[in-house]
């Protein structure tokens, strides 16, 4: 039975999720680079969000929740969206037209590369990242996506919790981001010269459309205009504001002074860490996952990553890799049925199980996307190259990928 | 007493004050500048419009030093900001009459370093 409420607040989720890509990630990157490499950094938001959205209405859409084939990945029989049309599907939602639950997924599907574009940001030669993007979502997000959300996929099998896609979206990219920072290597001069963000303000209107869109990342994953939406809604605000605090009393106490920069980045990882619980869990757990988050973010960005020296120059591991994991596992402690009845209950509610599901969840699908992302680049080093040329490095991708700047000096 | 200014490739400026660094030259001034040699500035493509003779991003260096630092400052900025190619820059040298340290109203040589 279609449900025009329903039906209206997934469409808005929609281009909600949307809008985090082109401009929200776009912007909160773009401000991050230096400013010979803003117009190149927004070019690979922008372009993932157009080619995904090809490749999901192709093939995408199918291999992720198409008819299941061995719990691993679904069929092509849905090529092209054959079947695929107003009738809702009611293994996925059972209130919405599938092409609307076809749309929504999209989204994730676009956003979910982009964010490992912050791992190799200022060094990468456009043409092979265009190449990688479209296999790994292929070869890592598909797949992955199906086990986690597809009808027969395994880990939705054995009970594995994941409300908005902290395992399918975060944990895949984020590890497949560290893998791309170790394979490619640090931008040429880094931690010689420095490489401070060219346009904080940019980055910052960024990290508020990120915010607003996920909105309809969380409680848009209710499918409906619902309870469990409005529960998703105040769940996703509070990790949000909780991460954010926490991370900016941190550097109040550590480097004397709280930082804008650094509450958005506490607000992103409170948002990553809540999306697989934002439909199982209370406010007050959410406060509490939010502070966790801000803690183990900080951490791994500001002392780990700079321990190792590993380039993951925007943090794309640090914050969606290392915040992804700890939301999953969270999702396992603080789960609650009395918040979600087709969820389940976690540690601190009489179900030790369920953390263990969680973990094997995290464990799984990080693997297969380490694995996966290191042979693609492996095989595309040896055929296309992953850097740009030293010089063009030095000079910057926006005239070098693109033949564009984005600032003048005069008029 | 002499002024040196030097327009240089922007992606090399790290590498010419590390240079000067080494000559132990330490005092400069830098900025953003545009500007064009025989290359005649570049194209670039806005909405598959071609816009030829767009002015070069260049940084300009200031350095104002007394005699004896004249040919080391010219060594390490030559060294460091060369390629070989059209649009490595241009090195000048100016006699500087006078020089005031503003804190201490020093003047003359005593002022530069």
């Amino acid at each position: 039975m279609l449900d025009s409420g329903d039906t209206a607040w997934v469409l808005i989720s929609t281009a909600l999720v949307m809008l985090m890509t082109f401009p929200g990630l776009a912007l909160f990157y773009g401000g991050l680079v230096r400013r010979k490499n803003v117009l190149a950094t927004i070019m690979q938001s922008f372009f993932v969000l157009c080619m995904i959205s090809i490749q999901w209405i192709l093939i995408g859409y199918s291999l992720s929740f198409g008819p299941d084939r061995g719990h691993f990945i679904g069929s092509l029989a849905w090529f092209g969206l054959k079947g695929v049309g107003m009738a809702p599907n009611p293994d996925y939602a059972a209130t919405i037209p599938h092409l609307l639950f076809m749309a929504y997924q999209m989204m994730f599907a676009v956003i979910t590369p982009g964010l490992i574009t912050g791992a190799f940001a200022e060094r990468m030669k456009f043409s092979t990242y265009v190449v990688f993007t479209l296999l790994w979502a292929t070869l890592v997000y598909d797949p992955v996506c199906h086990w986690v959300w597809g009808a027969g996929g395994w880990l939705k099998n054995i009970g594995a919790l994941d409300f908005a896609g902290g395992t399918v979206v975060h944990v895949s990219s984020g590890i497949s981001a560290l893998v791309c920072a170790l394979v490619l290597g640090k931008r040429r001069g880094y931690g010689r010269e420095p490489m401070p963000p060219h346009n904080l303000p940019l980055c910052l209107i960024g990290a508020a459309l990120l915010w607003f869109g996920w909105f309809g990342f969380n409680a848009g994953s209710a499918l409906g205009a619902n309870e469990l939406a409005v529960s998703a809604f105040i769940a996703t605000n509070t990790a949000a504001a909780a991460a954010a605090l926490t991370w900016m009393f941190i550097e109040w106490k550590a480097i004397g002074k709280p930082t804008i920069l650094g509450g958005a980045t506490g607000a992103v990882a409170g948002l990553v860490a809540i999306t697989p619980a934002a439909g199982f869990v209370t406010p007050l757990s959410s406060i509490i996952i939010g502070m966790m988050v801000g803690v183990v973010c900080y951490t791994s960005v500001a002392v780990i990553k700079l321990r190792f020296g590993y380039d993951d120059s925007l943090d794309a591991f640090g914050v969606h890799g290392v915040g992804g994991m700890l939301g999953a596992l969270a999702t396992g402690l603080f789960a609650e049925k009395i918040v979600n009845p087709a969820g389940n209950n976690g540690l601190f509610f009489g179900n030790p199980a369920l953390l263990m599901t969680q973990a094997t969840g995290v464990i799984t699908a990080a693997a297969y996307a380490v694995a996966v992302t290191f042979i693609l680049l492996k095989v595309l080093e040896a055929t296309m190259g992953l850097r740009v040329e030293d010089e063009e490095e030095v000079i910057g991708l926006d005239i070098t990928q693109h033949e564009e700047s984005a600032y003048t000096l005069l008029d | 007493m002499k002024l040196i200014i030097a327009i240089i490739q922007p992606h090399k400026l790290e590498d010419v004050l590390q240079e000067l660094d080494k000559s132990e030259i330490y005092l400069k001034t830098v900025s953003n500048v545009l500007g064009c040699g025989r290359q005649k500035g570049r194209t670039e493509v806005y909405r598959g419009k071609k816009e030829t003779g767009n002015l070069l991003k260049k940084v300009r260096l200031e350095i104002a030093v007394n005699e004896k630092f004249v040919d080391s400052a010219i060594l390490a900025i030559t060294k460091a900001a060369k390629t070989g190619r059209i649009g490595d820059g241009k090195i000048f040298v100016l006699d500087l009459t006078e020089c005031v340290r503003i804190r201490t109203e020093e003047r003359g040589s005593a002022a530069i370093g």
